[in-house]
């Protein structure tokens, strides 16, 4: 297996080559632009076989590849922030419509005010329109994750997106193990659909109009889908971590068996995060990480699970839910939580918005704080932020 | 009829069958009725041209009656007609 | 299109169609059209296939004006047609860019100091030219017979072709739906619609008017237009005519 020095657009960007998807059609934004630009020159140098639709807008980006989608091709694209926020009509149109699909999506924050760094602001205001949501932590995920993705998405008929964040991970070069051209073909295999708009002989209707006498049955199909989304994900992961001994599941756990506080998180920041660990570790505080890193579906049950001995979390959110009742992250787990026999004390961090960086030593606070809260049962905050000025 | 539960739709709301709307009948959303008289009819088929509804049948090239399946009394027919072949009258139903 | 022609479990579609939002079936086109051409580069699809996108003149003129003039800049081997009835329909009668100056509609209404719409309709047919597409047409449902040939041409040549097609609204012009042909025969007569294309570049007439036919002859067979014929509002219709004059000035030294 081949390592390269890349960045995390480059190995995006490598992933979609290997790939050869049929049909890319793309917008260029900030920090997500290199993916497209790569990809443009490998269609240029005759590296692929894709067309490459260099569409005017995002909104057109995404419905070019729901109608390439649709006409049974192999479709991905790529965006960030604004560019995802202009396509979300189109987001909810692909996931109803069943149409697998992946984005090469990298983090940036929402404007206004404006601002080209990373948060997850982007990606969490998309949650709820039916993609299936995957977080890396570094570009080896990014990578992974991308071609695992093509299956994923094939396999449970929901289109995908693969998420990296904004210039941490985009523009830092790192060494990648990189799959061959063929095993990554064998990997993804062909793209077979059971129906498409350019089967011969099958006038198929596409996108009817849908009233109250079916359009429920139909949402509650794709919720189902949704549902049998986890053992997708759990037997893709497992045959790439067969070839590749790099395993993924939903999230990682990290000195999570004998932990009794725990900190959860997605992203670049579980790396910053594991530095802390081993830090509060040796202060003798017994910290330990949740790096979660399917966000949709939420796999709750599996994350209650996994912190069954915890008495006291803190979850790190780099985006909020403006509900003020903390981010998307803290939210979801207080409520997968709820029916649970033990309820650990919960608190929840918004850091990083903007691209506002984040110290170990700042989760080194957090993990004492949190230790503090655990031994008094006391809890003074229960949403705070990390990193901003008063 | 009962209509299907969410298990035993197919994927995506896709539609698998051409054509199917014939079985839709819309005529009754008509108020207006034409009335086709065959002997000042040439077969011109103007009326066929015409008709948004696609509802002037034809055979050999010839006229044969106006389907009311679908014919929604518009009286473009009528309108268009060189032979004033066609005429409207209220439907009572 | 969807909401009269696809209502599940029905379809009137017996040729593949898709259907996924109001302002973009130019980009879902393209889409379609991408994946064709994959298919056919790598030997899995062998036969030609036509593909066509319809769209109102509100999907066409309005919200959809960016995805059709970068599908159509982008040469994709593709027909749109435009189904221009002049207004939002499927939304109750509103105002869109491609609405005569002077309508009323409900929010371009006729009121006791604005006399409906204030300005003049888009002239979509010619920016579609100067997009520099191999072929682009306007034809009304009145010349049927112009109107197909129209689109088996554009159906036969290779990359972007456009056409739209007049096609005028019982309820939203406000006539009874027997005239509906008469209403489109008169706009072509009163050069309100010319009938024409554009063919690599050159204009060309395909019907040259034979009567005699004002606006004020068309608009007063419209309700849309009631209020313009009364007191200062008939000024409203010499503008109308007006500008209808200079464009069908502009048409004629264009093709000749
Ligand atoms: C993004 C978006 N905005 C608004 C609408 C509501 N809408 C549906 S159809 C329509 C107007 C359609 O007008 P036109 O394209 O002229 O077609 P017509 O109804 O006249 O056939 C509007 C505004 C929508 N479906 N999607
Ligand atoms: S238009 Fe009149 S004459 Fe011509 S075919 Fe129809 S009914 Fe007969
Ligand atoms: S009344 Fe209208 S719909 Fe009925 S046959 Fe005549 S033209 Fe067709």
């Amino acid at each position: 297996m081949p390592i390269k020095a890349l960045t995390g657009n480059e190995a995006m960007a490598e992933a979609m080559r290997q790939i050869n998807p049929d049909v890319v059609a793309a917008y260029p934004i900030t920090p997500a632009t290199e993916v497209v630009q790569l990809f443009a020159q490998f269609v240029a140098d005759g590296k692929v076989d894709t067309e490459f639709v260099a569409v005017e807008s995002e909104h057109s980006a995404l419905s070019a590849c729901i109608g390439a989608a649709a006409a049974g091709g192999r479709v991905m694209t790529s965006t960030a922030s604004q560019g995802l926020a202009l396509m979300h009509e189109m987001l909810y149109i692909a996931s109803g419509l069943r149409l697998p699909m992946v984005i090469c999506e990298v983090n940036r924050s929402m404007s206004a005010p404006i601002n080209i760094h990373c948060d997850h602001s982007d990606t969490m205001g998309s949650r709820e329109s039916g993609w299936i949501q995957i977080f890396s932590e570094d570009s080896q995920e990014a990578y992974d994750s991308v071609i695992q993705a093509i299956r994923i998405s094939e396999q449970a008929f929901l289109p995908c997106m693969v998420s990296l964040d904004g210039f941490i991970i985009s523009h830092c070069m790192q060494g990648i193990n990189e799959l061959t051209d063929t095993e990554v073909q064998e990997f993804i295999g062909e793209h077979k659909t059971p129906y498409s708009l350019l089967m011969d002989g099958h006038p198929f209707t596409i996108g009817a109009l849908d009233l109250q006498d079916y359009f429920f049955e139909h949402k509650r199909a794709q919720i189902e889908a949704m549902e049998n989304v986890l053992p997708i994900i759990k037997s893709v992961g497992k045959e790439f971590s067969k070839r590749t001994k790099r395993g993924y599941g939903f999230f990682e756990e990290y000195m999570l068996g004998d932990a009794d506080i725990c900190l959860i998180a997605l992203g670049s920041c579980a790396g910053t995060a594991k530095v802390a660990i081993q830090e509060l570790r040796d202060k003798g505080i017994k910290a330990g990480l949740l790096k979660l890193r399917v966000m949709r579906p939420f796999p709750y049950k599996e994350i209650v699970s996994a912190l069954f001995n915890i008495k006291a979390i803190a979850v790190l959110d780099r985006s909020t839910s403006m509900s003020t009742m903390g981010g998307p992250v803290f939210i979801e787990l207080r409520s997968a939580l709820y029916d649970n026999p033990v309820h650990p004390l919960m608190v929840n961090y918004i850091y990083g918005l903007g691209g506002r960086d984040i110290f170990p030593r700042d989760i080194v606070e957090v993990g004492q704080k949190l230790e503090n809260i655990k031994r008094t049962g006391k809890i003074e905050k229960m949403i705070d932020y990390i990193g901003v000025r008063e | 009829m009962t209509k299907p539960g969410w298990r035993d739709l197919a994927i995506g709301a896709i539609l698998e069958k051409g054509g199917t709307a014939l079985e839709f009948k819309t005529g009754d959303w008509r108020t207006y009725k034409p009335i086709w008289s065959q002997e000042k009819c040439t077969s011109c088929l103007f009326c066929f041209i015409y008709c948004p509804d696609f509802c002037i049948e034809i055979e050999d090239g010839k006229m044969i009656g106006i389907n009311y399946d679908y014919c929604k009394g518009c009286g473009i027919c009528k309108e268009i007609c060189p032979k004033q072949a066609i005429e409207m009258i209220l439907e009572r139903r | 299109m969807e909401v009269v022609s696809t209502i599940f479990p029905y379809t009137a579609w017996n040729v593949p169609y898709i259907h996924s939002a109001f302002e973009n079936s130019a980009a879902t086109i393209s889409g379609v059209e991408a994946a064709y051409k994959a298919f056919k580069k790598k030997g899995k699809i062998k036969k030609k296939l036509n593909f066509i996108a319809f769209g109102g003149d509100g999907g066409t003129y309005d919200i959809g004006f960016q995805s059709l003039s970068g599908a159509m800049e982008r040469g994709h081997d593709i027909l749109y047609v435009c189904y221009d009835n002049e207004v939002y329909m499927n939304t109750g009668i509103q105002r869109s860019s491609a609405t005569p100056m002077g309508a009323h509609t409900t929010t371009s209404p006729a009121g006791r100091v604005i006399p409906g719409k204030t300005q003049f309709r888009k002239d979509l047919t010619e920016i579609m030219t100067a997009h520099d597409i191999p072929y682009v047409a306007q034809a009304a449902p009145s010349h049927w017979l112009d109107l197909t040939r129209k689109v088996e041409k554009a159906l036969s040549i290779k990359g972007p072709t456009f056409i739209n097609i007049l096609s005028p609204c019982p309820l939203g012009w406000r006539y009874p739906p027997s005239q509906t042909i008469e209403i489109s025969k008169l706009a072509v007569e009163s050069r309100f619609w010319p009938l024409y294309e554009v063919e690599n570049g050159k204009h060309k007439l395909t019907y040259k008017p034979k009567k005699e036919v004002s606006m004020e002859d068309w608009m007063k067979l419209q309700g849309r237009f009631r209020h313009l014929f009364t007191g200062k509002n008939k000024n409203v219709i010499k503008d109308c005519q007006k500008q209808v004059d200079r464009k069908w000035e502009k048409l004629w030294t264009l093709q000749s």
